[in-house]
């Protein structure tokens, strides 16, 4: 898999759009768990209590129960943070592309710009069906399936030191 | 040689490698420059308001232990669907309540009821004597009297019935009354039980009429028993904090006030059920009409008024005494207004047109020529739109409930006004942007409350619902009944005092005056009468 990476991403210009595609998504995680880090009142409650579809169940269940509504929050705000981070410097960035991922489809599933679904909280843009959470959940498969941290980031030094 | 040929570019490969693992890093860097730029910027923002906005950063006093006070005997007159409120407040409630708000828990694990009212303080007090015209209720009360499950535990006994106030007065158990009868029995209860030494908690308004309501006030202050109006939203942390901004003077001056009330259901306009078991024989009807100044004998109309007496000025006060009241308080609260100069009010029946006589749509104007201040009241019957209520000073204007957001149902933002004097440099440096609040108060804005239908909106959003205290969701009727109990115990003066009581009564009577004679009505405070 690696080799076969190497290979694609044998034009420059490749490979600098990728990098510049995670230190943007990167910038953009990073700066989602920071703000909510630094806001005493936020909560993941009114996403959550907003839920629509098939996890809106699990969702008021989450909400409902402050132990539970306290670790989604911590997850969410330290899981946006380290995943920031990681993008940003690219190290560890293989692993948390995919973590990256998990959470955006999430965000997606929780809240699905679907047919009939109306949400209550104003919207920053017009969708049908496909959303930005849904785009950035592609794009971070993009960056899992054409790794780029161990040419441009800190993997690198890791991926130097194992192969020494 | 080979080796001093491979050494630079062995040096050049090492550098190379290295600009290539720390490639983002400036990128890093970048975003934590202006994550600081950002961070100051704001921190800048807040401290430049909250200097002048939180002078005085305490909360509403915290719950006390009542567990080592005097166990007090409370008696109802009254146990309607304020009566078992107030006396839920105190602990009380019946099991047919009980067993329903327990069941709501556990269907919808965001209905906070049954979990309210558990958590309550035990007042350390018992309901020992209920009086109510209608044998159901008198029956529920009595139940309620005798639940188990309730803060505090196993009741010490169950009330006694009285078929009449009097007799329930005349109980020498009695420490203390709650009257949350129609407005048309208040004043004559509450002087008889004046009279008899037992303190009372009266709902608003406090009476059906101005004469009573200056007949209460001396009686109150000649007998010098412990009196609380029963505006629960005196407990309303929201309104503490907004007093303490308006005190500090940050809206500056304030010329004209707003309030409103907006509800749009049947049962917002006072169109109550009538109980399947009201019938001659369960509902004293004579006892019912003897103060009223119209007596109709029993039948279908005399049910419908039983019932729904809020919709005929006979017991009532209508939007008067049952709405502006409560948000007249909240600005007597905040900002002492005190009783106004002049009053007048216009009005009509134009929604429902069902026999009754007080009106759906009903707007008052009160002036205070002394404090230079205007304060407009607005209600509709008809209509769902929030308005809240609109403090509006030359420098900044404090938006109550209605449309303030905030993520709280009962918060506040302050938005500084664009020609404001007092942040006119903090304007033209853009520290202060009049599009966005400089202040937003909302409590509890972490917790999550299943207030689902309009009017529990409504009252919620008045802060009638629930309260805070210390980010901990806390029943203000409960906390109103605790201030009045509490008083009862050290011989203080309670939140909502005979003298705020009479503030509030004749501000409402006032209006109603108005609306009835059709002309602008003048308070005289020397004579203490309306001219």
């Amino acid at each position: 898999m690696k080799e076969l990476n190497s290979a694609i991403l044998a034009n420059r210009c490749q490979l600098y759009g990728l990098v510049t595609l995670r230190a943007l998504i990167g910038w953009h995680f990073l700066y989602e768990g920071i703000s909510k880090l630094i806001n005493p009142y936020w909560s993941s409650a009114a996403y959550l209590l907003d839920s629509k579809w098939i996890f809106s169940g699990l969702a008021k269940t989450i909400v409902s129960n402050p132990t539970l509504l306290g670790i989604s929050d911590y997850v969410n705000m330290w899981g946006l943070t380290l995943v920031g981070v990681s993008l940003l410097l690219g190290i560890f960035s293989r692993y948390t592309t995919l973590v990256g991922m998990g959470f955006v489809i999430l965000y997606f599933l929780f809240a699905p710009p679907l047919l009939g679904l109306e949400y209550g909280r104003p919207g920053e843009g017009s969708y049908l069906i496909v959303n930005k959470n849904l785009i950035e959940a592609c794009a971070l498969w993009v960056l899992h399936s054409f790794p780029t941290s161990h040419i441009i980031g800190l993997d690198r030094f890791f991926n130097q030191s194992a192969s020494n | 040689m080979s080796d001093k040929s491979n050494q630079p570019s062995e040096n050049n490969m090492d550098r190379r490698n290295l600009l290539k693992g720390l490639a983002t890093v400036p990128v890093f860097g970048l975003f934590l420059v202006n994550l600081w730029r950002k961070m100051r910027r704001d921190s800048l923002m807040k401290s430049n308001l909250l200097s002048d906005l939180v002078q005085e950063k305490s909360a509403p006093a915290v719950i006390s232990s009542l567990s080592d006070s005097r166990h007090l005997n409370i008696g109802i007159i009254g146990y309607g669907g304020r009566g078992s409120h107030l006396v839920r407040g105190a602990g009380f409630a019946t099991k047919g309540w009980t067993d329903t708000v327990a069941e709501n828990a556990r269907k919808n694990k965001l209905d906070k009821g049954f979990a309210t009212f558990m958590s309550q303080e035990d007042l350390n007090c018992s309901l020992v004597g209920v009086c109510d015209l209608f044998d159901v209720r008198a029956n529920q009360a009595i139940d309620a009297s005798k639940n188990e499950t309730r803060p505090g535990g196993k009741p010490q006994g169950s009330a006694n019935r009285y078929r009449h106030y009097k007799d329930l007065l005349a109980d020498d158990k009695i420490d203390a009354v709650i009257v949350a009868t129609p407005d048309h029995w208040h004043s004559r209860i509450t002087i008889d039980a004046a009279k008899a030494g037992k303190h009372v908690y009266c709902e608003k308004g406090l009476t059906r009429t101005f004469d009573e309501a200056v007949d209460v006030y001396n009686t109150v202050k000649e007998t010098g028993i412990t009196f609380q109006l029963g505006h629960q939203n005196r407990q309303v942390e929201a309104n503490e904090k907004a007093k303490q901004i308006i005190k500090q003077g940050l809206l500056g001056p304030i010329n004209l006030v707003e309030i409103a009330t907006n509800r749009n259901s049947p049962w917002g306009a006072w169109v109550w059920d009538i109980h399947p078991e009201g019938n001659a024989k369960t509902i004293d009807w004579d006892t019912f009409q003897e103060p009223s100044p119209n007596k109709i004998p029993f039948g279908e109309e005399a049910l419908k008024r039983f019932f729904r007496w809020r919709m005929w000025f006979d017991y009532g006060t209508g939007l008067s005494g049952d709405l502006l009241s409560h948000d007249f308080d909240a600005i007597n609260q905040m900002m002492d207004v005190g009783i106004p100069k002049y009053a007048s009010s216009t009005g009509g029946i134009y929604f429902y047109k069902d026999g009754r006589d007080v009106p759906d749509v009903w707007n008052a104007t009160f002036e205070y020529p002394e404090k230079d201040l205007t304060l407009l009241y607005s209600a509709t019957l008809s209509s769902n739109s929030p308005r809240g209520n609109k403090i509006m000073g030359h420098d900044a204007t404090m938006q109550m409930g209605g449309q303030s957001g905030g993520g709280s149902v009962h918060g506040f933002i302050v938005t500084a006004d664009s020609e404001s004097t007092q942040y006119k440099d903090r304007l033209e440096s853009g520290i202060i942007n009049p599009k966005y609040p400089i202040y937003t108060y909302s409590p509890g804005s972490k917790q999550i409350d299943g207030v689902t239908s309009a009017t529990s909106r409504y009252f919620a959003n008045k802060g009638l619902l629930y309260t805070y205290r210390e980010g901990k969701r806390v029943d203000p009727t409960h906390l109103h009944i605790k201030d009045w109990l509490d008083s009862i115990r050290n011989g203080s003066q309670p939140r909502c005092n005979i003298e705020v009581a009479f503030h509030e009564a004749v501000t409402c009577h006032m209006a109603t005056e108005s609306y009835f004679q059709g002309r602008r009505i003048e308070w005289d405070p020397v004579n203490r009468k309306l001219i």
